[in-house]
């Protein structure tokens, strides 16, 4: 049996200075590790059900802006993170829509793990006007504030200070609402994120930074960017409680959200998850990237993709009994249905009138 | 606006102006460096820590990126951040927050969300500080579309432009000037002020020649139009005071009349302010309505010097302006 699959899945410490894991992620970053059937113990039926469909619903969509960008119909880049849905479901599940996240160029998880309409996140990736951003974004600046997604930019790490001023908001308005700052391990380069670490602790602001450590900043391995491989040990500095988890265990990322959400909620400050995962996908586009000169292998793919959030947490709940062998089948027949009439109703949208290039500079009247 | 005028300098009317935002606005908030010191904003907001508390006068840790990120995000959550850099210098640390995200917030989202954050920066320069404690940028955020950008020269837009800035539903950059901080004016009492409504104002009325600024600038033309006005010369001040969205009417009306054009600038001459309101007066003149080159009073195109025999040749002066004025019409008219 996997040894690693009795590793804690869960890494929940008030940060010491004698913290072992933030040198190394252990298991986490070996390809061959983690395969195994989450454990639902902890979940109910309808909410595992839940959960996969939403990461099934995700995956559904990103793959249909793949195809669509290959076939050219997409014109823009579209930053896919296949393979990641488990940790925008897992934290999803402890969020509630006044909570305010923001996000980064690959986001698509993180919105529509919040509720957000299909059909307008497709019609904002065509340029439409019925688009989430009103087609003035794309799929680099999504918008659903209603939902609680306040925004995202493709400037690395630019909205994680933005986070840290939502979530002082917050405090300020007693609200009990977070921010949420996603980010990715190539992001913990970036001097903001360090300063917004110190401010967040100092200021007491309820920010859940988030990293997906994917192990990839666009075309390179962590390794050849940072001498120690989990971005862990900036919350440490920063002596910011903080959680390292399987990225692709949505159970594990759900567990992990719940518990610093519900500190956080109450005034203990920001929080730090470390997510690790893999993404499928290239860093933009549809392709692998195998052979453009990115150190990862088709060997590696393989084994990552052995560690699906979706065949994982399916595996789990048949184990548990919480559904038949053939429910995931069906989910994906549904969902994909869904998915194909959403992209065929954003196909005949209009296109923003030539007013909106000038009319939407300002929000408090032009002169 | 009734009742009895209350005497101010041009930095307790900057503090008047925090006042009346923070009593009557209670999402009104203040966070940057140097808040609860008596050195970095001057008397420009005196004891607000203990007036207002700690945790809406926030002096902040040293990283003016995340501070000015976080007005940002506060200001899509409901608040009305103001952001205070007590050196523009220092500012260009947060670059990303005022160019990338802020200006530029509502647009990338369709209109939905804005912004509505102050970012208040101040020119605070010679004394032999030098390069890094002296630059006047507002043609650098004047250029960005979706930033609002307003330099108060006066003691009453000191106050009421910050009130306007801060009431504006739109990121504005607001900036204001040690070297203005003891000029004195009478003023009636606060209210609400709409920053959409205000643009350049003929502060002083003339008839030979327009000159035109911003901030401290204004200042310098005001003081030469008075030497100017001993020689017999009558000189019409324009004060700019918003520049970015820019309306240049009320300078392009003011040059029809005069027909003589001296832009002074607290910034470098090369893409400067100063082009831009010339290129706007030339775009809607007709030829020969000017009678003699339009000129540009400016910092020469070097960083400020660290010694103060150099400082002396480096800043503009009210003479300066008045030997620009005198170029200006001893010049033969274009043929």
């Amino acid at each position: 049996m996997d040894k690693a699959m009795t590793a804690s899945l869960i890494d929940l410490r008030e940060s010491r200075s004698d913290m072992p894991s933030t040198r190394s992620l252990g298991a986490l970053t070996d390809p061959e590790a983690f395969h195994s059937p989450v454990d639902v113990t902890a979940l109910s039926n309808d909410v595992s059900l839940a959960m996969l469909q939403d990461m099934v619903r995700i995956r559904l969509a990103e793959q249909k802006l793949a195809a669509n960008k290959r076939d050219r119909v997409i014109g823009g880049p579209v930053h896919l993170g296949v393979g990641q849905e488990a940790i925008a479901v897992g934290v999803s599940s402890a969020l509630r829509p006044t909570d305010r996240v923001f996000g980064a160029h690959r986001s698509h998880s993180h919105l529509l793990a919040l509720g957000a309409d299909l059909r307008r996140f497709f019609a904002e990736v065509l340029g439409r006007d019925t688009g989430l951003s009103r087609g003035m974004g794309g799929s680099q600046h999504l918008w659903d504030q209603p939902s609680g997604f306040y925004g995202s930019v493709p400037i690395v790490a630019g909205t994680v200070p933005l986070a840290v001023g939502a979530g002082l908001a917050a405090k300020m308005q007693q609200s009990g609402d977070v921010a949420v700052a996603y980010f990715g391990d190539g992001a913990c380069e970036e001097g903001v994120v360090h300063e917004s670490l110190n401010l967040a602790r100092t200021l007491d602001a309820p920010v859940i930074f988030v990293v997906e450590n994917n192990l990839f900043a666009s075309h390179m391995h962590i390794s050849l960017r940072q001498p120690l491989e989990s971005t862990a040990r900036f919350a440490v500095a920063n002596d910011v409680p903080y959680a390292v988890v399987d990225g692709n265990n949505v159970a594990a990322v759900a567990a992990a959200a719940a518990e610093l959400t519900g500190n956080a909620r109450v005034g203990g400050g920001p929080r730090f998850i470390e997510a690790v995962t893999y993404r499928w996908y290239g860093h933009v586009d549809w392709r692998e990237d195998i052979d453009v000169g990115v150190n990862r292998s088709q060997d590696d793919v393989q084994n990552w993709r052995l560690r699906d959030p979706v065949q994982r947490l399916f595996g789990g709940m048949l184990a548990a009994g919480h559904c038949s062998p053939d429910r995931l089948e069906q989910i994906t027949e549904e969902l994909g249905s869904i998915v194909d009439a959403a992209w065929e109703l954003a196909l005949q949208d209009p296109y923003p009138g030539n007013a909106a290039l000038m009319d939407r500079v300002f929000a408090g009247g032009d002169q | 606006m009734t009742g009895p005028l209350q005497e101010h300098s041009y930095s307790t009317a900057i503090r008047s102006g925090f006042e009346y935002l923070l009593d009557n606005h209670a999402e009104v908030f203040v966070i940057g460096q140097g808040l609860w010191s008596p050195w970095y904003v001057g008397d420009t907001m005196t004891d607000f820590d203990k007036k207002y508390g700690v945790d809406r006068i926030i002096d902040t840790p040293v990283s003016e990126a995340a501070c000015t990120g976080a007005a940002v995000g506060a200001a899509l959550a409901g608040m009305r951040p103001i952001v205070v850099h007590p050196r523009m210098d220092f500012m260009l640390y947060a670059m990303d927050a005022i160019v990338n995200q802020a200006a530029k917030w509502s647009h990338m989202v369709g209109g939905q969300a804005s912004p509505g954050l102050t970012v208040r920066g101040i020119i605070n320069r010679g004394g032999e500080q030098g390069a890094q404690h002296s630059q006047a940028l507002h043609a650098w955020f004047a250029h960005v579309p979706g930033l609002r950008v307003v330099m108060p020269a006066t003691v009453a837009d000191a106050r009421d432009l910050l009130i306007a800035a801060v009431l504006s539903p739109d990121p504005v950059m607001f900036i204001d000037d040690r070297w203005l901080y003891a000029q004195t004016d009478a003023l009636p009492a606060p209210g609400p002020v709409n920053l959409a409504h205000q643009c350049p104002r003929v502060i002083r009325a003339g008839g030979d020649v327009t000159l035109a600024g911003s901030g401290h600038a204004t200042l310098l033309a005001s003081q030469a139009a008075d030497e100017l006005e001993r020689q017999g010369i009558s000189a019409e001040v324009v004060d700019l005071r918003v520049l970015n969205p820019f309306d240049a009417t009320v300078v392009v009306e003011s040059v029809r009349r005069t027909g003589r054009l001296v832009v002074v600038d607290s910034g470098w001459s090369n893409a400067g302010f100063a082009a831009e309101v010339i290129a706007r007066v030339s775009e809607q003149l007709d030829p020969g309505v000017l009678r003699s080159r339009p000129i540009r009073v400016t910092l020469p195109d070097a960083p400020a010097p660290g010694t103060i025999v150099l400082e002396r040749r480096y800043y503009p002066t009210a003479e300066t302006v008045v030997a620009a004025v005198t170029r200006s019409l001893e010049a033969p008219a274009p043929v």
